[in-house]
């Protein structure tokens, strides 16, 4: 809009000297359906009566909007939770805080004997990853996995969280040790990596269960039975734990799509 | 200048079918529950009739994308679902209600729907607007910031039903739906699938016939693991006029189908 309503024209709008029939109050009233100024400027010249009529309609449109519903409390930290947590995390949780308390105990009064730390490592993340995407432990499984992030999104998102749990609590409890960071490190983001890329085969669940009890059987067993720290959690081992590490993450990069619907009998 | 056009530019982006399969079969268990089902669907309410053991479920989760097919072709709203890169696409357009719903006592209403308008990845500031509608629409309003825990069965069912139909999906599928709901709610709820079936494909597995006859616009009857009839609402009636049992004419004409096709069998 260039050209202003004039004052005299304004003025007389204002006071009702140009009637509805006059030619003039068409481009007046088309004009202030757009300007903020000229209402503005309208508002200031209008008389008595037409303020109180303004000021009872305000009245009753702030009472109309307060009457209504309140609106649903926005509850972030909810939101965040059910976006990023597996819904049975809880036990879950218990189970590795208490597993991971036991080793260091057992560490403290025996330390003599191999680490037990070292050994529980590999493994601590996988009970989580056995509770992050299954049909047993997700009441709502049927409903969700047939949605868009069904599979690969909330799969990744509880990874992440499960990792951002084990691994504090591993570096507490190895430096309290007196590990080599890098010996509980390595092997849990192998076994974490290894458990996505067979879960895409068979299910998380099922692969988390099998290599966990690989492990617990074929090393850690025989190792506590021998009271003899097993050359896999060793440093001599280390390099070959970062490959297998980086060749694993690669792995389930390049096969992530196997998540996307799931996998095995139903 | 005038540009050269490309073939695929010209391409339909959707199929003419909500839900084409041809052959299809799916596993239940060990057991090949759907066999050999060829089926298209357009846009309407369609309803699925079949004995127990039928397939009927097996097929709505196959349909769902919650199962894989063991074999034949499915097409969902156009794209191939056995192909796992288009599945997400699809899932974003699909609404699910499964048979067993199960659901996190702990939620509210509001929560659940909002979360699963989430994992059907509906634009962050369009869902709190879209789960109050779905709320509303099953009438829930003002149970919304109830938890699930404190609901009564129908009342859960009816949660289930807003979760499906929360992102306005090109293809619901509803598997029984109106298990546990009142006679009043079960009439509200024809209602709301006439108005669903305007725009969408609806399918409803049901084995309540006369919810069929109210409210879909054509039936679909499977019998072990295959589409044996396809017709119109007022077909049963017709079969049924002065054959077969049951208490309604629909009724009786279900049960007069399925004889049929079992001795021609």
């Amino acid at each position: 809009m260039t050209a202003h309503v004039p004052a005299a024209t304004l003025t007389a709008y204002a006071s009702g000297d140009l009637g509805a029939d006059d030619a003039m109050a068409w481009p007046v009233e088309a004009h202030l359906e757009n300007c903020p100024r000229c209402q503005d400027r309208l508002a200031e010249l209008v008389t008595g009566p037409v303020q109180e009529i303004l000021a009872v309609a305000r009245t009753a449109v702030l009472a109309e909007s307060r009457s209504g519903p309140r609106p649903a409390r926005r509850r972030r930290l909810r939101r965040l939770s059910y976006r990023w947590l597996s819904p049975s995390v809880i036990p879950w949780a218990l189970v590795t805080l208490i597993a991971v308390a036991a080793a260091f105990l057992l560490d403290e009064a025996f330390s003599a004997r191999s680490s037990v730390v070292l050994l529980l490592a590999p493994v601590a993340p996988l009970s989580g990853l056995a509770v992050a995407w299954s049909r047993r432990w997700d009441p709502a499984w049927e409903t969700v996995s047939g949605t868009a992030r069904a599979g690969l999104d909330l799969l990744l998102r509880r990874t992440v969280v499960i990792l951002l749990t084990v691994l504090p609590l591993l570096a507490v409890v190895g430096w309290r040790v007196g590990a080599n960071p890098a010996l509980w490190l390595l092997p849990c983001l192998t076994f974490t990596a290894a458990a996505l890329l067979l879960g895409g085969l068979i299910g998380v669940s099922r692969a988390a269960a099998l290599i966990g009890a690989a492990w617990m059987l074929a090393v850690a067993l025989p190792a506590l039975v021998m009271v003899r720290l097993p050359v896999l959690v060793q440093p001599e081992s280390l390099r070959g734990w970062a490959v297998a590490a980086v060749a694993l993450a690669g792995l389930v990069v390049l096969r992530a799509g196997d998540h996307r619907q799931h996998a095995g009998r139903n | 200048m005038v540009r050269a056009v490309r073939a695929d530019e010209l391409a339909p982006s959707t199929g003419a079918w909500q839900v084409e399969a041809t052959g299809l079969r799916v596993k239940a268990g060990s057991r090949l529950a759907v066999d050999g089902l060829d089926l298209t669907l357009g846009p309407g309410v369609h309803g699925l009739l079949g004995p127990n053991g039928a397939g009927k479920t097996t097929l709505m989760r196959a349909l769902g994308t919650v199962i894989r097919p063991k074999g034949g072709r499915l097409h969902l709203l156009g794209r191939d679902v056995t192909d796992r890169r288009s599945l997400r696409a699809v899932r974003a357009r699909l609404g699910y209600l499964p048979q067993m719903f199960g659901f996190y006592p702990k939620f509210t209403v509001r929560d659940y729907v909002e979360y699963m308008a989430w994992l059907r990845e509906m634009p962050a500031a369009a869902v709190p607007a879209a789960a109050q509608r779905a709320v509303d629409r099953v009438g829930l309003t003002d149970r919304a910031d109830s938890r699930l825990k404190s609901l009564s069965g129908g009342m859960v069912r009816r949660v289930g039903i807003a979760q499906a139909i929360v992102n306005e999906p090109d293809l619901l599928l509803l598997d029984e739906p109106t298990v546990g709901l009142d006679p009043e709610q079960r009439v509200e709820f024809r209602e709301l699938l006439r108005d669903l079936g305007d725009t969408s494909c609806v399918l409803v597995s049901t084995h309540l016939v006369e919810d069929v006859v109210a409210a879909c616009g054509d039936v679909l009857l499977v019998d072990q693991g295959r589409l044996v009839f396809r017709g119109v609402p007022a077909d049963l009636a017709r079969l049924g006029a002065h054959d077969g049992a049951g208490d309604s004419a629909a009724e009786r004409g279900y049960s007069v189908l399925l004889r049929d096709h079992r001795s021609a069998a």
